[in-house]
């Protein structure tokens, strides 16, 4: 009778023993916490962008979860991120993807950082049918494929410095007459930034004067920008990253370029108003998103009381990437989507994403079929005389020419 | 294309001034590195594939003493030591181990030490391009269509300052004699009381400081990065190979020239194929001395 009861009790600890095992199978939801996903590079070339987006994500978890969490089926469920060191090479973020819906058993994923690494995990999460909201992947080549299971708040690249056409366009008597000099990376991502800038271009029948691809390795344009001294056009444009950037502003500085606008992108990244506060007088640098934008949310309020929120979290940040403030946007839409859907279905939740339209702090969002954001611009900000960043909403708003003592 | 020839040699050739200034510019600081290359390739038949971040090594060096405002000649002395001193490490822990093996151990372990160092410069450095901007006066001329700013000047200078020591000590000092008479022939070294290990680890670690004073020259001309080493490793390669091994004043010739091909290719075709330009020159040279080699063989036969 004894051993009986003793077999009883064996086997009913061995099923729990069972179930326990298995349950990370199936580990979305452990307990009260619904587990996220996300690969991100925390070493390797993308290591302070991969860290910007870890803390935007964390710093969103944890005011979710103070906020009262995610409410499903009448039940609160408090956030968590799992994450992966991905090295910043996207072989291994394929790797771990997998490891992380495979073995982990993780069920609802967060980007990486990059459109590189986004192209890479992007196939991965599909096959396996897991919803992934990514923020650092702007690539329009990642809202061709016809992915279902992707989703970016992130407005996409083509659209980074297309405003600065708009604006040359404006400040000449004839856009016609504009003379543009074009200096990109071969990467996709300039590239897409570039597709975006010809289609205006052509949009206005300007003329292009230079343009000329920047090695990947880029620490050398001076051939680039001596040709612009020669041809003196009315709009120099460069897009390559930081390293285009930094690379661009230390010449532009030693070279005495003298053109009336320059637009690039990355100034932020490549901290050029410190570096070259001389050179980058004047520069028009496009952001996805500005602590004084006029947009708010229930859970973060305004966006700049999501900055005062992030610097307090994090006293290390002088001024707040972009970055982070988009990764945040993106758990948000999360908690929004579990909620909208009451159920932790993978199909469900992500037709919930796919029908998300919402105010955030970070702008609005609103996926279009592939999966981009459609409702929230980029922003053009100036830089000043004194090295501060200034909202230009239209032409008008820049000082024009450029004014610059060399 | 069309449009870039005639503005060099039409309507504005006043910038082929611009053009060839930056080739002198860059080819002062290949031949160094270059120069190096040639010494370790030559002496110890060591196809050092880290000679890049031997270079950027010697950039962030300069870099982190910058921040602690040093100044730019006690920098150099202060890298060229810190280098030399690591160079010999390397050699004791690694190079020596591998001196005797085929060319793919030495291909293959110096680029595990390539990609050691680029990823701890990543650790320490960050991923960031950085550059120092020490401020200096830039003059121009021609109507502001050619600029020369001092930083550049000061270090075609200094290199070419480090480049007259080089040779003076090569040919005149007894550890300059005993390198070349390694490099001539190890075992008769060896004979007339060389101490050709000795010769090996100074030689590697002379190699090392060269570089590191390339480096810092290229953290005050250019910018940067952990990961930029492979392009002036290949620019090494280039140089050495169309120079021949040991040969100082080939080395400087083909610095210089492999600069100005690379910034005329650059103005003519794109920038983006300045670093092609060194691997094409490296092609044609191959073809060309296989070609002339197939000659003499003929001949002999």
């Amino acid at each position: 009778m004894t051993f009986k009861r003793y077999t009883v009790a064996l086997g009913a600890m061995l099923a729990v023993g069972v179930a326990g095992a298995a349950a990370p199978a199936m580990a979305k939801v452990e307990g009260d916490t619904i587990i996220l996903g996300s690969s991100i590079s925390l070493t390797g070339k993308y290591a302070t962008n991969g860290l910007h987006t870890q803390r935007g994500y964390d710093f969103a978890v944890k005011t979710i979860n103070e906020a009262g969490g995610v409410k499903v089926g009448g039940k609160s469920y408090k956030l968590a991120v799992k994450y992966y060191d991905d090295e910043s090479t996207p072989a291994r973020g394929a790797q771990l993807a997998e490891r992380l819906i495979q073995q982990d058993g993780v069920e609802y994923m967060l980007g990486p950082y990059s459109s590189g690494m986004t192209k890479a995990i992007a196939p991965v999460s599909e096959k396996f049918g897991v919803p992934m909201i990514e923020a650092e992947g702007a690539s329009r080549s990642l809202f061709t494929q016809g992915y279902k299971y992707l989703f970016a708040v992130l407005s996409t690249s083509e659209q980074y410095l297309a405003t600065a056409v708009d604006f040359a366009a404006d400040k000449a008597s004839s856009p016609g007459d504009v003379r543009v000099a074009l200096a990109f990376e071969g990467d996709p991502f300039s590239m897409d930034v570039r597709a975006g800038v010809m289609d205006k271009v052509n949009e206005y029948g300007m003329k292009v004067i230079i343009d000329d691809q920047l090695p990947a390795d880029l620490s050398d344009m001076s051939t680039t920008l001596t040709k612009v001294k020669a041809l003196k056009p009315d709009i120099l444009i460069v897009s390559g990253h930081s390293k285009g950037a930094a690379t661009a502003a230390r010449q532009i500085d030693e070279m005495k370029v003298n053109v009336p606008m320059i637009a690039l992108t990355h100034c932020e990244a490549a901290k050029v108003q410190e570096k070259f506060p001389k050179a980058a007088n004047g520069f028009l640098c496009p952001t996805q998103w500005v602590e004084s934008l006029s947009k708010s949310d229930p859970m973060f309020g305004s966006a700049a009381e999501w900055n005062a929120g992030f610097k307090a979290e994090y006293p290390s940040y002088t001024s707040v990437p972009y970055q982070s403030a988009q990764a945040s946007a993106a758990v948000y839409v999360w908690k929004e989507a579990f909620e909208a859907a009451n159920s932790f279905d993978q199909d469900t939740v992500r037709d919930a994403i796919a029908a998300v339209q919402m105010e955030t702090f970070y702008g609005d969002i609103k996926f279009s079929e592939n999966g981009n954001n459609i409702a929230k611009p980029m922003f053009m900000r100036q830089i000043g005389a004194d090295g501060s960043y200034s909202l230009v909403e239209a032409a008008d708003d820049m000082v024009f020419p450029r004014n610059v003592k060399y | 294309m069309l449009d870039n020839l005639q503005l060099l040699f039409v309507w504005a050739p006043v910038i082929n001034i611009q053009i060839i200034l930056e080739g002198i510019f860059v080819g002062a600081v290949f031949a160094l590195s270059a120069y190096g290359l040639a010494l370790v390739w030559g002496v110890m038949n060591i196809k050092n594939l880290a000679q890049g971040d031997f270079v950027i090594m010697g950039g962030y060096m300069a870099l982190a003493l910058t921040s602690v405002d040093v100044p730019l000649a006690l920098i150099m002395v202060i890298v060229i030591i810190s280098m030399f001193i690591y160079g010999w490490l390397v050699y004791v822990v690694m190079i020596r181990r591998i001196i005797d093996q085929d060319m793919f151990v030495s291909l293959l372990a110096t680029f595990g030490l390539s990609l050691l160092m680029q990823q701890v410069m990543n650790l320490i450095f960050g991923p960031e391009v950085q550059t120092i901007d020490m401020e200096l006066p830039v003059y121009d001329a021609f109507d502001n269509m050619v600029t020369i700013p001092s930083s550049k000047i000061i270090s075609l200078v200094m290199a070419a300052v480090i480049a007259v020591c080089v040779i003076a000590f090569m040919k005149k000092s007894r550890t300059g004699q005993a390198i070349r008479a390694t490099a001539q022939d190890p075992r008769a070294a060896r004979v007339l009381g060389i101490d050709t290990d000795r010769v090996y680890a100074f030689t590697f670690a002379f190699n090392a400081a060269l570089c590191g004073a390339a480096g810092v020259l290229v953290s005050i001309i250019w910018v940067i990065q952990p990961f930029y080493g492979i392009t002036y490793s290949v620019r090494s390669f280039a140089i050495v190979t169309a120079a021949g091994l040991g040969n100082l004043p080939g080395v400087i010739g083909a610095g210089f020239g492999i600069g100005l091909f690379e910034k005329y290719t650059g103005a003519i075709v794109g920038t983006a194929y300045e670093v092609a330009a060194p691997v094409s020159i490296l092609l044609l040279v191959l073809i060309w001395r296989q070609i002339s080699m197939r000659r003499n063989r003929q001949v002999v036969q």
